[in-house]
């Protein structure tokens, strides 16, 4: 963190010792190095990105395997050539892997590293009022770290043996047991220590999110006077906090079980005719240890997508946000309860079923925070003055499918209904929706909304329509199907759904006849966002200059001016005088009052 | 090959080099008409709100279609009582999660298009109203108790212990396949350790033979002990460093193997013998009988699988180093399914539900439920392990006693089909 000024209030002050902006710096520690937090973030953006671009890559790659199996396919043989795709048809064991490699990419790289790193650290600091993060060096320290485990995920795709192809969840034994499966050599062990990376990487920026907003709150910014954005953002770094750990032990427990001879997680096990003599340990306790992060990990993923979306949903209603406090409270109701529902992913594991009725009972209320916030942006649209930007359009459709989403996983925290689906596609199903797509939607909205404050120029509205369409229309096209193949009793992970016609052909047909559909919708979604990439890195260049307060927002990361600058402001940080919602209210000439703006004479704060 | 390569890179060039110019056509225009890209002119803004109203109606279209064309039928009717009632309550939720979806996001996408911007009609200041907070923290709470109530009188159901009486199966699981034993003559499984498994007791189950078998294997097998140190001491052979070392290595571990296996050999009670001789083992197919319970015990070898009877609405993971269980009672035989599905070639199946390796889509069992008499006509004939152990160590090699075992199930897989 090099040129900040001392400002009259100073106790935002990390360190600083340079005058603003006047100074050259290098193209590295302007571009590469960079210890600002606005370019962190868009170095964020743009590794997620890339990685978000990969994993959409092997989704086609293994939907074109669903929906026509064992027919081979060119474009299939030119992205994984002989040695995967024997005359383009996909091998077993690396179908494994791609879905392994995309369930791990877009849950932890796009959606964790990606949306809440790009976010927080564009919109923490200039919504609160800061000069910067409270450390900028840990800061530039957890972008490399991300950096790094992304490099290595990456890299093993390409590898002799193949990437791990154990499933997101990298259950032992299988991903304990280099015999079962031949990811699981070195796949697996750039995996684990890939994810080791990541999540120290995690720890240090959520670290740094915390302590910038409980102390580098600019004057007058209280707690209730913070965004809604910050506010899942806070929540999120708290229960990274809480629970990445967790995982990190998981995944040194399994590298001791793979490399060091120990048996946390196995028992009894003979593979490939080798009689093993580890005794005692418990596969269960991994997927405890796992889905300890794993749940709140959903809400890490979807948290930041709903506070960016009730940002702009209030501001393109021009409305406050209905309910304020009620979202407030939603966002720590879902942090705390979210915590203590992971055993609803393991009511088949044999586990006590009075324990699994306890989390029957915690699973079913947290639909109740999430059925508040979901009222509340309906009653935040009732009766504003809608302007459909693109970002708006994405984060009403992020409302939706947090809907269309959220009452499947109140059939599947039904225990005794979960029994006849875990594991189908009606859970894939589920989870694409309410976090897949809704948290994609969130970062499409941030994009979208926030374009102008990082780049400085306007993303081209028409193609930001015309993506919003093709993507709504394709995701829901993708994932609602997959209720019916779910239902239909196929379970997930499964390489070749024509095995059905050895024994049932009716089931046969229609599961054959849903993939189709949904690889049609998968590929036409997938040539969608080529509009969008193009918009986006067309604009960095190209786009049409922005204005300082393009939307006509409340927050403070509009009064900061177009032209970044170390310390964001250039003279004194703005004072706040009132909550960020005040849209529209009555007796103001504007339909928005800035929230560095004191309040009229008379006037109550809402 | 090449050409089409070279086509499609020619087409995406295009495409960008398209969608380029377009884009600058379309800036010139904005800024000939002097507006920022920021303001949302009022026709896209009413012609997206509407769109987002005609979004709504395609999609109830689409799943209604969906619905009609694939809905339930897909797995067919539930061939179990416990099944039964999952469906009745799946479908309870169903109704209520339907309305509760269809409500929300017909409000959501109908304000989305009535409430778009219009001239002179400012939004309505409304930060947030008590009442309606409590009613929308309330009725969900409501739906959800009830929800919960129903599922957790469900669940206690099915996870109880099944009945003595019932017809007591293992379910043994490896990559790729399962192998059932019942219980036999006295309905009780016999006990099994890991270490016991060799070529004529892949299930590894214990009896006084077997654990001197196994004893016998891991001693003087082709890879026992004996020939392991034999090699690893010949100054003759010249070995790699690393191939003595992995050597060395599954000595060590066979050395602690044989040290187990003598202590079980000497804690060992043969009394406990008779449990298990008289089970018998089954493979490709598992017959059940109707209107019985039926429990099962699962068992995996090497990795976690899952145990999923999708027509019995019944599924549990198996899990290695631990026994798991589950129950349910089949009230229509393969027969009638049939007849009702109209397909004679329907199938009950169990299917592997936990990612276990490159084949696991073809992990899977057949199941036959068969009327009473024809259950027991079927297990009568079966042989016991006790006599297939035996028939086995005295055949000369024991890879053609597994085999001979194979012919006969499949000579029970078809008298079943002409059933
Ligand atoms: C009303 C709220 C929700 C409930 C009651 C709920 C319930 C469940 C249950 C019971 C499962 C386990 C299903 C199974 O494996 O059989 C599940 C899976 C999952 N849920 Fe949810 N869920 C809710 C919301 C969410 C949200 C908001 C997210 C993400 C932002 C999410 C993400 C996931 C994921 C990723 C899985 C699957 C993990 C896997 O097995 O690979 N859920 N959900
Ligand atoms: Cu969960
Ligand atoms: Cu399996």
């Amino acid at each position: 963190m090099a040129a900040v000024s001392h400002d009259s209030h100073g106790h935002n002050e990390a360190h600083g010792h340079h005058d603003h902006g006047h100074h050259e710096e290098s193209f590295v520690s302007k571009y590469i190095f960079s210890e600002d937090h606005k370019m962190i973030g868009k170095q964020f953006l743009i590794t997620a990105t890339f990685m978000g671009i990969v994993a959409m890559l092997l989704s086609i790659l293994f939907r074109i395997q669903l929906a026509w199996p064992g027919e081979g396919s060119d474009f299939v043989s030119f992205f994984l050539g002989e040695t995967w795709a024997p005359g383009g048809v996909l091998k077993e064991d690396m179908y494994l892997g791609l879905v392994t490699i995309h369930g791990t990419i877009m849950v932890f790289f796009l959606l964790t590293g990606g949306l809440s790193g790009t976010f927080s650290n564009i919109l923490i600091p200039l919504q609160l009022g800061a000069r910067d993060m409270a450390s900028g060096f840990l800061n530039m320290l957890s972008f490399w770290f991300f950096c790094l485990s992304s490099i290595i995920m990456f890299v093993s795709l390409f590898i002799e043996t193949g990437p791990a192809m154990a499933g997101w969840t990298v259950y032992p034994p299988l991903s304990a047991l280099p015999q079962a499966i031949s990811g699981n050599g070195l796949g697996m062990t750039m995996w684990l220590f890939s994810m080791a990376i990541f999540i120290a990487g995690s720890l240090i920026g959520s670290l740094n999110y915390i302590v910038t907003v409980l102390n580098l709150r600019t004057k007058g910014m209280t707690m209730t006077r913070m965004p809604l954005t910050i506010w899942a953002f806070f929540v999120t770094a708290v229960l990274g906090v809480l629970s990445f750990p967790v995982l990190l032990s998981a995944a040194l427990l399994l590298i001791m079980d793979r490399l060091a001879g120990t048996s946390f997680f196995l028992s009894d096990i003979i593979v490939g005719g080798e009689m093993l003599t580890n005794h005692g340990g418990s596969p269960i306790l991994f997927q405890h240890l796992f889905w300890f992060l794993g749940h709140p990990e959903v809400y890490i993923v979807l948290l930041p997508a709903l506070g960016l979306s009730s940002e702009i949903i209030a501001t393109n209603s021009r409305k406050p946000i209905f309910g304020y406090k009620a979202m407030i409270g939603s966002i720590l109701a879902i942090g705390f309860l979210s915590f203590i529902v992971w055993g609803h992913h393991m009511f088949i594991t044999g586990m006590n079923p009075f324990l699994g009725s306890v989390f029957v009972f915690t699973t079913l209320l947290i639909a109740i925070p999430s059925a508040v916030k979901v009222f509340n942006y309906i009653t935040t649209l009732w009766r504003g003055s809608l302007v459909l930007t693109p970002a708006m359009l994405f984060a009403i459709g992020l409302v939706s499918t947090f809907i269309s989403g959220g009452v499947t996983g109140i059939i599947l925290a039904d225990s005794a209904l979960d029994i006849a689906i875990h594991d189908t596609y009606f859970v894939v199903a589920h989870f694409h929706i309410v976090m897949g797509m809704s948290a994609v939607f969130g970062m499409f909205a941030g994009v979208y909304h926030w374009f102008p404050k990082m780049y400085g120029r306007m993303l081209n509205t028409r193609l930001g329509y015309i993506h919003f369409w093709i993507t709504i229309i394709g995701a829901y096209g993708v994932f609602f199907p997959m209720h019916f193949v779910g239902l239909a009793g196929a379970p997930r992970r499964y390489y070749d759904y024509s095995v059905y016609n050895e024994f049932d052909t009716n089931s046969y047909e229609m599961i054959m006849d849903l993939n189709v559909i949904v690889t049609g919708f998968a590929i036409f979604a997938a040539l969608g966002q080529l509009l969008f990439l193009f918009n986006f890195f067309y604009s960095i260049y190209r786009g049409p200059k922005a204005p300082q307060n393009p939307w006509n927002s409340t927050t403070l990361e509009w009064t900061a001016p177009v032209e970044h600058i170390h310390g964001n402001w250039p003279g004194e940080l703005p004072t706040v005088h009132r909550w960020p919602y005040d849209y529209s209210k009555p007796g103001a000439d504007q339909d928005f009052i800035p929230q560095n703006v004191p309040l009229a004479e008379g006037e109550e704060e809402h | 090959m090449m050409v089409s390569k070279l086509i499609a890179l020619i087409v995406i060039i295009l495409g960008v080099i398209a969608v380029a110019q377009l884009v600058r056509v379309y800036e010139l225009t904005a800024k000939l008409r002097n507006r920022g890209e920021h303001e949302i002119s009022t026709r896209d803004n009413n012609l997206n709100g509407k769109m987002m109203f005609g979004f709504m109606i395609a999609l109830y279209i689409f799943i209604a279609w969906l619905m009609l064309r694939f809905g339930w039928t897909g797995r067919g009717e539930a061939a179990s009582t416990i099944g039964k009632e999952t469906d009745w309550l799946l479908n309870l939720n169903f109704i209520i999660l339907f309305a509760a979806f269809i409500l929300t996001n017909s409000l959501l996408f109908f304000f989305s298009y009535k409430y778009v911007k219009k001239e002179g009609v400012p939004a309505y200041f409304f930060p947030h109203n008590n009442k309606l907070e409590m009613i929308w923290t309330i009725v969900p709470a409501l739906v959800l108790a009830v929800i919960i109530v129903l599922g957790l009188k469900k669940w206690n159901e099915a996870t109880a212990n099944a009945a003595n009486e019932s017809i007591c199966i293992e379910l043994f699981s490896k990559q790729f396949d399962w192998t059932a034993r019942y219980s036999g003559q006295d309905n009780k499984l016999g006990r099994f350790d890991y270490k016991l498994t060799t070529d004529n007791n892949e299930l590894g189950l214990l009896t006084t033979e077997s654990i001197d078998s196994a004893i016998v294997a891991m001693e003087n097998g082709p890879n026992g002990i004996n020939k392991l140190e034999n090699k690893l001491n010949d100054q003759r052979l010249m070995m790699i460093p690393e191939d003595r070392e992995k050597m060395e290595l599954d000595l060590s571990r066979k050395q602690r193997m044989i040290r187990l296996l003598y202590q079980m050999k000497e804690r060992h009670d043969s009394k406990i013998d008779k449990h298990a001789w008289d089970d018998i083992i089954q493979k490709d197919t598992l017959y059940l009988c109707v209107n019985k319970e039926h429990e099962f015990n699962f068992r995996a070898k090497d990795v976690l699988h899952s145990a999923f009877f999708p027509h019995f609405r019944a599924q549990m993971n198996t899990v290695p180093g631990m026994v798991t269980r589950t129950k349910f009672t089949p009230d229509i035989t393969t027969k009638a399914m049939r007849e009702r599905m109209n397909n004679p070639k329907f199938n009950y199946v169990l299917m592997c539900n936990k990612i276990c390796g490159g084949a696991h889509y073809k992990m899977k069992m057949i199941i036959v439920v068969l009327e009473e008499k024809d259950y027991k006509k079927w297990i009568s004939s079966k042989k016991s392990f006790k006599e297939n152990y035996f028939a086995a160590t005295s055949a000369p090699a024991p890879s053609s006693a597994m085999s001979a075992d194979s012919t006969m199930v499949t000579k029970d897989t078809a008298s079943v089909a002409m059933n």
